[in-house]
């Protein structure tokens, strides 16, 4: 009746995860309750949940990135404890298999459901209002993805709780993770939760890339568009080519593991480095999925705060695109020591070197553009020259890793670790957190606190160099990657220097909780009316904060790039009233249950054949069809809103409604 | 009418001048067909994800049974020309469809549902052939590759006939609106993607065995 399940699988005898497990739950427990006490349900249910206004799902998208930043991070400093005492005898405090658990969650939280979710959020808030225009292509879809996310987040935190987490490593190479060697519900919960995930993060890429090859402002061509609409144009691709890889190959791994195939198993033909490679065709895309979305970021807010165009936005477009292309060829850098053959590993070492070209022709347009402007120092360009310091260190030590017989000196060292943490935080976290404070105030009309947001960047960026530089030290000194306890006491020192490093970033973590509370309770101070705060110049800035449900009472018409901006200038060079088209009645997407009801069964489903309770997997499969045939039947898409709706908000806000 | 179509109307007509680049958003039909254009090649590197499993595993037979030796070609070659005959009235389907003629959409959609039925049945019946004689997937890395591979067009094709049958309910019930004859574009789409993967696994597994 129950499958697998049964009480055994609630930790009750391990005091850690057990302590973990009461804490999610009565967390949990405690934000129902204050919901339902307040009754704030009819609002959630109506203005969240079931939105499809991108700008809604894209902060829904940021919140869940930043709540599961919090538990990632927690796995971290837990395994930075444990290597600060675990030296010479000593086992420390995590037995090897709740370490190996932890590293495995860690990276695949960080991964998937932190830098996912982030980038995807910002790309959600974004692209429509830098595109000039009301939604995205697929608004339902959007909000089937954002649910899909948060069902996968879901599975992954259950396992805390019932059952157990994969110890295999975040990217759960068989044959260990093989039914044979992994015969727990762990690498289950892994595979399951990254499958929903999955489709969610597919079904994005396929919105986005429509959205911004087919949906832009008049007048904006290719060539007009904003660098970042440029970089989610290219992390969209990406997505799309590299992501049904990954299915795929879970695909395979599952049917292994359920119902007995050979694809990666040790005996009956089965080729375990397959799966290797596969993982990394998707694997190294995936990393740029995330970077490019960043490099948009850092080159709007390097634009807007040096007050110029961007340096070379030809260079910027050639060398994202030149990324997207290049990031295919280079995989098999992830596996020298495999044993490929020289001539293989030969060829794969210089595409890794070719890829670093354009990276780097990019930060030359970021110092180039940065030269002569007139700098601003906003919370946001400090993440932008944080990144440019930091970044560069990684992609060089990268580069170096790039080179075959280094490589085998590094391979899976804490040389590696160092390095992957040091393009990771320095590039993706740090851009995330520039989008962050840079876009905050447009998704909600009021800007975060300046002195915190300064004290969050000091304390990740110090933390980041305290808890990484001696990683790679110690890499060097020959400590791997994934060992509980060394037995060498020299490595201890280092050791404690990455955790003060961990608990730094610590700091910097309360400190952004801070800020946003801060914020939130200085708002009437910090409110921005004019709906441009940084003087902005894309077309993001050009309509009212938070915009309403359709952003742009009439679409814009752009000229060139830097949209906003020139229109401006012209705003102060014709002093006349200009001469605005009539306003339309627009017709907006209704809001949709669908995508939390998609992922409500796809919940359902993905435990029951984690546990293999067979009945309630079909359940969950009839769930999902049921809803799909209910949508694919409803009557309405759209609702109307009326010229006078439209009148009467432009007459609140003069000048500012209508850029065009 | 839609959001966008609404968009499409408001704005003013485009000049011969303005490159089709900057006329701004694009009219629906166009964009959902897009959008599920960029579907299909992601579905289509799934494909392409199980045909490089097959190509590494086909010949890792474990001592087992290999392709020539289990594959049936004169059956293969009647499913093909069940589905490939199915693609064509799919066509047929499409054009009634765009010509809103009821009776002739009915008709159209029975057939290549009947015909897609077929192909399925003679799969699974190879399937089950398979399976009996001792071959079934479990049996060696080939045959692991060539049922998921193989199996997966056969889900595809599976899912297609279930939104074949919802399309046509639809129809019956919704009629010829602009949003219904959208998603049966989408369907026809799907439909004839179908047909060119199996012409890739006929070719490759089929024909290629060894």
């Amino acid at each position: 009746m129950l499958g697998k399940l049964s009480w055994a699988a609630v930790p009750l005898d391990q005091p850690i995860p057990m302590a973990a497990s009461v804490l999610v739950v009565v967390g949990i427990m405690a934000t129902l309750a204050l919901v339902t006490a307040k009754g704030w349900w009819p609002y959630l249910w109506r203005e969240w949940i079931t939105s499809v206004d991108h700008k809604h799902i894209g902060v829904m998208y940021v919140l869940l990135g930043l709540v599961m930043l919090v538990r990632g991070f927690i796995d971290a400093i837990m395994m930075r404890s444990q290597l600060a005492i675990a030296a010479g005898g000593a086992q420390g405090y995590l037995p090897p298999e709740h370490y190996d658990q932890i590293f495995s969650a860690h990276g695949t939280i960080m991964i998937f459901f932190v830098a996912m979710p982030f980038v995807i959020g910002l790309m959600n808030v974004v692209l429509p209002l830098q595109l000039g225009i009301r939604d995205v292509a697929f608004p339902v879809l959007n909000s089937v993805s954002l649910w899909l996310t948060a069902a996968g987040v879901l599975l992954v935190n259950l396992s805390l709780v019932v059952g157990e987490f994969a110890r295999t490593g975040w990217l759960a190479y068989p044959p260990l993770s093989e039914l044979a060697y992994s015969p727990g519900v762990g690498v289950d919960y892994y595979l399951w939760a990254l499958q929903i995930s999955g489709v969610g993060s597919l079904l994005t890429g396929i919105n986005f890339t429509t959205t911004i090859l087919k949906m832009r402002a008049p007048g904006m061509g290719y060539g007009q568009m904003p660098i970042f609409c440029w970089t989610a144009l290219a992390s969209s691709l990406l997505i799309i080519a590299a992501f049904p890889i990954l299915t795929g190959t879970f695909a395979m791994l599952l049917l292994d593991r359920y119902l007995g195939f050979h694809f990666f198993t040790n005996d009956l033909g089965g080729n375990a480095m397959m799966y290797v490679n596969l993982i990394w065709a998707w694997g190294h895309p995936e990393v740029y999925i995330l970077i490019l979305p960043a490099f948009g970021v850092f080159s709007e807010v390097i634009a807007t705060f040096s007050g110029k165009p961007i340096f070379g936005y030809r260079s910027m477009v050639i060398a994202t695109m030149a990324i997207c292309v290049l990031s295919f060829m280079v995989w098999l850098h992830h596996f020298f020591t495999m044993g490929a053959g020289a001539d293989v590993n030969a060829v794969f070492g210089i595409m890794t070197m070719i890829i670093a070209v354009p990276t780097g022709v990019k930060v030359f347009n970021w110092l180039f553009t940065l030269y002569g402007g007139r700098i601003r120092f906003n919370v946001p360009i400090y993440w932008a020259l944080g990144f440019m310091v930091t970044f560069v260190i990684g992609g060089m030590t990268g580069v170096l890793m790039a080179v075959p017989p280094a490589d085998f000196v590094l391979h899976n060292s804490l040389f590696l670790v160092a390095h992957f943490h040091n393009v990771i935080i320095g590039g993706v976290l740090f851009g995330a957190f520039a989008g962050y404070t840079y876009w905050f105030p447009k998704a909600f009309g009021f800007t975060l606190d300046e002195r915190l947001g300064k004290a969050v960047f000091w304390c990740w960026f110090i933390g980041f160099y305290l808890a990484f530089m001696p990683l790679y030290a110690l890499g060097l000194m020959g400590a791997t990657r994934r060992m509980q306890h060394y037995a060498d006491p020299g490595w201890q020192p280092l050791m404690l220097v990455a955790l003060v490093g961990a608990i730094v970033i610590l700091a910097g973590l309360v400190l952004t909780i801070l800020q946003l509370v801060i914020s939130i309770r200085t708002r009437e101070r910090r409110r921005d009316l004019t709906g441009d705060p940084w003087n902005g110049r894309t077309l993001e800035w050009s309509t009212s904060s938070p915009p309403p449900p359709w952003n742009f009472a009439r679409l814009p018409q752009v000229e060139g790039i830097d949209a906003y901006w020139e229109m401006k200038q012209k705003r102060k060079e014709s002093t006349a009233a200009s001469t605005e088209g009539q306003l339309q009645a627009i017709w907006v997407p209704k809001s949709s249950a669908i995508g939390f009801v998609t992922a409500f069964f796809a919940v359902v489903m993905g435990f029951a054949l984690i546990w293999h309770i067979w009945w309630m997997a079909v359940a969950g499969l009839v769930g999902i069809v049921l809803g799909a045939l209910v949508h694919a039947w409803r009557a309405e898409d759209e609702v109307e809103i009326p010229v006078e709706t439209l009148a009467a908000l432009e007459r609140a806000r003069p000048g500012a409604g209508a850029a065009a | 009418m839609s959001a966008l179509e609404a968009t499409g109307t408001s704005a003013p007509l485009p000049d011969y001048e303005i490159p089709f680049s900057r006329r701004g958003p694009a009219a629906t039909r166009d964009v959902v067909a897009f959008g599920f254009w960029l579907f299909l090649l992601s579905d289509i590197v799934i494909f392409a994800t199980l045909f490089a499993g097959y190509a590494v595993l086909s010949g890792q037979t474990a001592r087992g049974p290999t392709g020539v030796e289990l594959f049936d070609r004169g059956r293969v070659l009647l499913e093909t020309a069940c589905l490939l005959t199915s693609s064509f009235t799919c066509g047929l389907f499409a054009m009634s469809c765009v010509k809103r003629i009821r009776a002739a959409t009915y008709l159209w959609g029975a057939v290549t549902f009947l015909l897609g039925a077929s192909f399925i049945a003679l799969e699974l019946s190879e399937f089950a052939r398979l399976i009996a004689q001792g071959a079934g997937p479990t049996r060696s890395a080939f045959l692991s590759a060539f049922f998921s591979l193989v199996g997966t067009h056969g889900l595809h094709v599976t899912i297609g006939l279930c939104w074949l049958l919802v399309m046509l309910a639809q129809v019956a019930t919704l009629g010829f609106r602009p949003k219904i004859l959208r998603r049966l574009l989408c369907f026809s789409l799907f439909w004839h993607t179908l047909d060119i993967v199996w012409i890739g696994v006929f070719t490759i597994v089929y024909l290629g065995a060894h």
